[in-house]
């Protein structure tokens, strides 16, 4: 038994007073000794950096405002007048600047592109902003609806697709829906309870091989010129695909509808893409070599970041693969790829492929291009994914294995979200690179914004000692506007994911 | 299955290919029904194919392409332009990208046979000439020993530069720039004491300099650089179109129809006018030139409607009142004493 | 359905459930689609080549190239062959890489440093100069660098900065003595060798008796002194072999003495510059990375500040600098490619040029990819044994 009074201790209740801060850690002095002269050495270091900055700040403003030229239709207004030194030539930025947002795109037509950018940038922006809903529809848009209608916008869509472009997609559709059953029941079961549609396929399958190597032949029938391997080819498909789908209807039940169902809307989309970009908008064609500027910087750079997303996810899996052969292709191709310059891959796809192709098939010189672009980002595309699939701990590899799930789904439903997640720093980052990188698409003869830059400074009607000078400060500002506010992006982010997973 | 998958992906692949190399008919059909001409210029060269800041293309070259599009659609605008490099112009024409390329290109034998091109004519007759600063003292290539030379890679310039200094028991410094603009500022930052490369440019690339005043052109032409328009091998028709839309403008030169004066000159006596402008005879009979290569009888007329005759194009972009300021010297009429020579249509 | 599953459950797994034999097919069906990949690119490049009259071959490398390069490390004219200027190309790609490694390390290093200094000017100077540089493209800064910083700022040769009659600096570049070895200057190399291998011996005795007795030799300062003294010594001994050619200057020119070329100096300061901005952010996550803690406990050990950094601070900030140091490394090498776009007679734009004049697209650009392969591979061998040199032994 213990005593059980004791004493109350005192608790303050009302706060205490402030104390000034001591003398000497305030006011103007004390910040400029403690950030700028804490010693000898330190403020000589302050005097000579700030004099420099100064120096170099005045050099700007005093070229590019105090003795700027504003106006002026020719080189002859912004060509200093004796002995004296010109300032910043703006009317030539002022005259070229619509070229180098859109190149050679005819003036008329530049809303498509306005509206391109706008568009992008109304799905960009939501995606982007992490508390905004919808994620997954966003992405949808972004991926696959906003590059068609982008490439139907500046190209004019209207692609004269042929019968034999229809034919070719439908055959193929069909033949994946004979693979149904297989999704659904697994190959064993797929295959064998489905004997008579594997065999139809198989023949069809034949008979297209026999197509390819016989040429398409037409037969007169009735007066009518019918194409009889093909359209039987699509006939054999046809019932393949009716037995397929009754099968996976009949055998799964439920699941087996929801499946098909969904099959048959992936189909008819594909086939409302076809066409998509067959029908005619009566818009103007504009060929790619009219494209230039911002805007092909923006093409190159944006369609090689998505390209190489899936490509360097697929060489990321590889490379972290079992199976030996896999693995070597993988790493090889990375490997390689990531040891040549930009350069040296711009010029093989754009000199060595065509020498690739068969005689007389050839791509656009932006196409090739842009699939060196791609293959080249897909390389370090793979090691940010392989980065941020080495962050996935164990736990979770084991955690849906335990669930039964295969590699696939595995690598679909729990490991690559995640992983992904980790690596948008890095993947912003990547397309930084490959913002400035797409300069040098320069080198194989197409116009991005410094090309275009560079192109303007050939006319003898602008050339000045300043022109250059000018032309290259705006670039400059224009490069460093985006890939710093990329860069922001990317930091934030990578805050963001670590403050969450520090929880 | 697997397997069946693959090769299932690889024979559309196939067939992909197969659908895209079908077989193209004559370009002149292609041309028409498209509606325009596709013509490879270059990427920026005053005087020659240079772009202004609305898109609109001036030039040499360019008006010859105007000249095609006029023969065939009666509208100097129905032609749209693809800028090429150097390097890729051949691949562009080869596979079927560019109908012509008229790039300051020179005619050379193996340009026109080997590599499968045909030249439809020379439009400008041109040479290798050095520029150099007035105050250098220079008057002749040939007291050039020693000199830092600006040049530009991998081009028959290059070549030519060597053999002549060898030749001649000299050596120099070349300062090797790929990009046009890199290397005029080079030479006007006095990077280099020569610039070196066709004259035809050597002027175009003076007007652009600081102080034009202050360089001159050297006398000496160490090579032949006949430059013009050229089209892909195995397609006669296309070829007749573009090598007699280039006779057509020398000879409405020659017969002094120019832009100003074709719809009067339509109403002339002159048999040859009137056989070159399409106007049918006193019998009524069309002289039928025109549907000779597939085009409309008054073909020439809409040439010279749409850009003028070639002594028009040329003083228009390069003559003496432009910043090139270039004399019609070789490239003046064979009668005035020059190279242009057309035979006759008839 | 059960009578399905329960015929296949009666014998062995089915092959096509079988991991192994999946695996196998899969693996073959790769190697089958690359071979068929392969062989029709193989089909078509021949079929190309013939139709434009070539044939894939590296005899074209011993014929005359018939142009100049102004910068060659070793003798070059336009009688040599392609195979020589190709040569000159890679040597001049090595020459500036290696030399834009170096000069990017130390900026890169004392930038970083800066951004972390107490200094809030000297602070905030390193973070502007890191988000400038980092973020306007390569190409655009040479462009700047070349027609604007070098060509235009510097003198014409004639009012070219004279450095007392023995160099000269000028936009048509650096003019410098060059040295010139006589017979004899091998001993020169023999010191430089004798000076190196007593430097690793230093090194190793400096070490023991650093743990033997603690006490401490200034090994570096000794190094450099034999360094730069032995080879001295050695050429003495021969009767001083070394002339050294002054340039003189001329009518157009200089001749004589070492060129610098313009090129190579736009190149060199663009490409520093740029890949420093990348180091100095390394530099900065590796010592941002070792805790405040460990500056502490050196002092608490009675360590000067300066100690604190070279035997403390240091090498732990190494351990995290030198992984990212080997990627960019590897960029600089890859970048110097760029030179193309001035004209500085790198590999790619040699190559460039004897593939315009030859047509053999495909000979080229194998041999672009071999070489910068190689020279990638080379630097990220190096930089792993450096790193498993530098890394930290755990107990």
């Amino acid at each position: 038994m213990t005593d059980m009074s004791f004493q109350v201790p005192y608790v303050r209740d009302q706060e205490a007073p402030r104390l000034p801060p001591p003398e000497g850690m305030v006011g103007i002095a004390h910040w400029l000794r403690e950030g700028y002269f804490r010693s000898v050495g330190s403020g000589l270091v302050t005097l000579v950096l700030g004099a420099l900055a100064v120096w170099i700040a005045w050099r700007v403003i005093d070229f590019a405002v105090l003795r700027a030229v504003w106006t002026g239709g020719s080189r002859d207004a912004c060509l200093p007048a004796a002995g004296t030194a010109a300032g910043a030539c703006w009317p030539f930025v002022a005259d070229r600047f619509g070229q180098w947002l859109y190149g050679f795109y005819p003036i008329g037509e530049r809303w498509r592109v306005n509206l391109c950018f706008l568009a992008g940038l109304m799905l960009i922006v939501p995606m982007l902003t992490p508390s905004f809903p919808w994620k997954m529809q966003n992405a949808l848009l972004l991926l696959v609806v906003f590059p068609l209608f982008t490439l139907v916008m500046l190209t004019g869509g209207n692609f004269h697709l042929s019968i034999a472009d229809y034919a070719t997609t439908i055959g193929f559709l069909l033949f994946l829906t004979c693979l149904v059953p297989v999704w659904l029941l697994g190959l064993a079961q797929g295959l064998l309870r489905n004997k008579i549609g594997a065999w139809l396929a198989g023949v069809a399958f034949v008979l297209w091989l026999a197509w390819i190597f016989a040429g398409p032949e037409p037969v007169a029938i009735g007066g009518m010129a019918v194409p009889l391997l093909p359209v039987s080819i699509l006939a054999l498909l046809a019932v393949s695909a009716f037995l397929a789908v009754r099968l996976a209807i009949k055998g799964a039940g439920r699941p087996g509808i929801v499946v098909a169902a969904n099959w048959g809307a992936v189909c008819l989309a594909a086939l409302a893409i076809l066409v998509f970009l067959d029908a005619d908008f009566g818009l103007v064609t504009v060929e790619t070599a009219q494209w230039g500027g911002l805007t092909l910087t923006l093409v190159v750079s944006v369609t090689g970041i998505i390209a190489s997303l899936p490509l360097g996810i697929l060489l990321a899996l590889g490379r972290r693969s079992t199976m030996p052969v896999i693995r070597i292709v993988s790493i090889c191709f990375i490997e390689v790829v990531r040891g040549l310059p930009l350069i040296s891959v711009l010029f093989m796809a754009s000199v060595m492929l065509p020498l690739f192709l068969p005689p007389g098939v050839n791509f656009d010189k932006l196409l090739r291009a842009l699939i060196g672009v791609a293959l080249f980002s897909s390389a370090y595309m793979a090691e940010v994914v392989r980065g941020g699939l080495q962050a996935i701990p164990k736990g979770q590899y084991e955690g849906a294995m335990s669930l039964g799930l295969s590699h696939w789904q595995t690598m679909i439903k729990i490991i690559l979200p995640q992983a992904l997640k980790i690596a948008i720093p890095n993947i912003v980052g990547n397309f930084i690179s490959l913002f400035k990188d797409t300069t040098l698409v320069l080198v194989v003869g197409l116009f991005d914004l410094l090309g275009m830059a560079q192109t303007g400074l050939r006319d003898a009607s602008w050339a000045t000692p300043t022109t250059a000078p000018t032309g290259y400060l705006v670039l400059a500002l224009i490069y460093w506007a985006f890939c710093f506010s990329m860069s922001r992006y990317a930091t934030f982010t990578e805050r963001r994911l670590n403050s969450a997973r520090a929880r | 299955m697997k397997r069946l998958l693959v090769g299932a992906i690889l024979s559309l692949g196939a067939i992909a290919i197969l659908t895209a190399a079908e077989a193209s008919a004559g370009t002149l059909d292609n041309v028409k029904k498209k509606g325009f001409v596709q013509c490879g210029v270059s990427q920026g060269t005053t005087g020659f194919s240079l772009p202004d800041a609305q898109n609109n293309w001036t030039g040499l070259d360019v008006d010859f392409c105007r000249a095609v599009a006029s023969a065939i659609f009666g509208d100097p605008t129905k032609v749209k332009f693809s800028p090429l490099s150097a390097q890729d112009r051949f691949t562009a024409l080869q596979s079927g990208e560019i109908d012509i390329l008229s790039r300051t290109t020179t005619w050379t034998m193996s340009r026109d046979t080997s590599m499968g091109f045909l030249f439809a004519g020379t439009t400008f007759y041109d040479g290798q000439g050095f520029m150099v600063r007035k105050a250098l003292g220079v008057d002749s290539a040939l007291k050039l020993d020693g000199a830092a030379i600006c040049v530009a890679p991998g081009t028959t310039t290059e070549l030519n530069l060597n053999d002549y200094f060898k030749a001649h028991g000299m050596t120099f410094k070349g300062v090797v720039i790929e990009d046009q603009s890199q290397l005029r500022q080079a030479y006007d930052e006095g990077r280099c004491d020569v610039l070196t490369t066709d004259s035809s440019i050597l002027y175009s690339e003076r007007s652009a300099l600081k102080a034009p005043g202050d360089h001159i052109v050297l006398p000496e032409v160490i090579s032949k650089e006949p430059l013009g328009p050229l089209v892909r091998q195995g397609d006669d028709a296309w070829f007749n179109v573009v090598k007699w839309t280039y006779f057509a403008l020398l000879d409405a030169e020659e017969l002094g129809i120019k832009q100003s004066n074709v719809e009067d000159m339509k109403k002339s006596d002159n048999p040859e006018i009137r056989r070159v402008l399409g106007v049918a005879d006193a019998g009524g009979a069309a002289p039928g030139f025109g549907p000779g290569i597939g085009l409309e009888e008054d073909w020439v007329a809409k040439i010279v409607k749409g850009v003028g005759n070639y002594g028009e194009i040329f003083a228009r972009n390069v003559g003496s009142g432009t910043p090139l300021n270039i004399a019609r010297g070789v490239n003046a009429l064979w009668k005035d004493g020059g190279l242009q020579y057309a035979p006759p249509i008839r | 359905m059960t009578k399905d599953v329960t015929a296949i459950q009666g014998d062995k797994v089915p092959m096509w459930n079988d991991p192994k034999a999946r695996a196998l097919a899969i693996q073959v069906a790769v190697v089958a689609i690359l071979a068929v990949a392969g062989l029709v690119i193989l089909r078509n490049t021949i079929s190309n080549l013939s139709r434009m009259g070539q044939n894939f071959g590296f005899a074209f490398l011993t014929k005359t190239s018939g142009f100049d390069i102004f910068q060659a490390l070793v003798p070059y004219s336009s009688e040599s062959t392609y195979a020589r200027a190709l040569a000159v190309g890679l040597l001049n790609t090595a020459l500036i890489s290696s030399l834009c490694v170096v000069a990017s390390t130390m900026l890169g290093f004392v930038v970083g440093v800066m951004r972390l200094s107490k200094n809030r000017l000297a602070a905030r100077i390193g973070g502007i100069y890191v988000e400038f540089f980092r973020n306007v493209p390569l190409l655009l800064q040479i462009f700047v660098w070349y027609s604007l910083i070098v060509l235009q700022t510097l003198p014409p040769p004639r009012d070219a900065y004279d450095f007392l009659g023995l160099s000269y600096l000028s936009n048509r570049g650096f003019m410098v003595p060059r040295p010139l070895f006589g017979a004899g200057s091998s001993s020169g190399l023999i010191g430089l060798l004798v000076a190196l291998a007593a430097a690793v011996m230093l090194r190793r005795w400096a070490r023991r008796r650093l743990e033997e007795t603690g006490r401490s030799f200034p090994t570096v300062a000794v190094s450099l002194a034999l360094l730069a003294l032995l080879p001295m010594v050695g050429l003495l001994l021969a009767g001083l072999p070394v002339r050294l050619d002054f340039p003189v200057k001329t009518t157009f020119n200089f001749s004589g003495g070492l060129v610098i070329a313009p090129e190579f100096i736009a190149l060199f300061l663009a490409l520093s510059i740029y890949h420093a901005t990348y180091i100095a952010e390394a530099v900065r996550a590796g010592v941002s990375a070792v805790s405040r803690g460990q500056t502490e406990a050196a002092q608490a050990l009675g360590l000067s500040p300066a100690q604190a950094l070279s035997n403390v601070v240091v090498p732990q900030a190494l351990r995290v600098i030198i992984p990212p140091l080997a990627t960019i490394y590897m960029g600089v090498i890859k970048n110097s490619s760029l030179a193309v776009a001035i004209g500085y007679p790198d590999l790619v734009a040699v190559g460039g040029t004897v593939m315009n004049q030859t047509g053999r697209a495909i000979e080229i650009v194998l041999i672009w990819m071999l070489v910068y392969l190689s020279l990638s591979l080379t630097t990220s061998v190096f930089m792993n044994w450096f790193n498993a040199r530098m890394k930290l032994v755990e107990r």
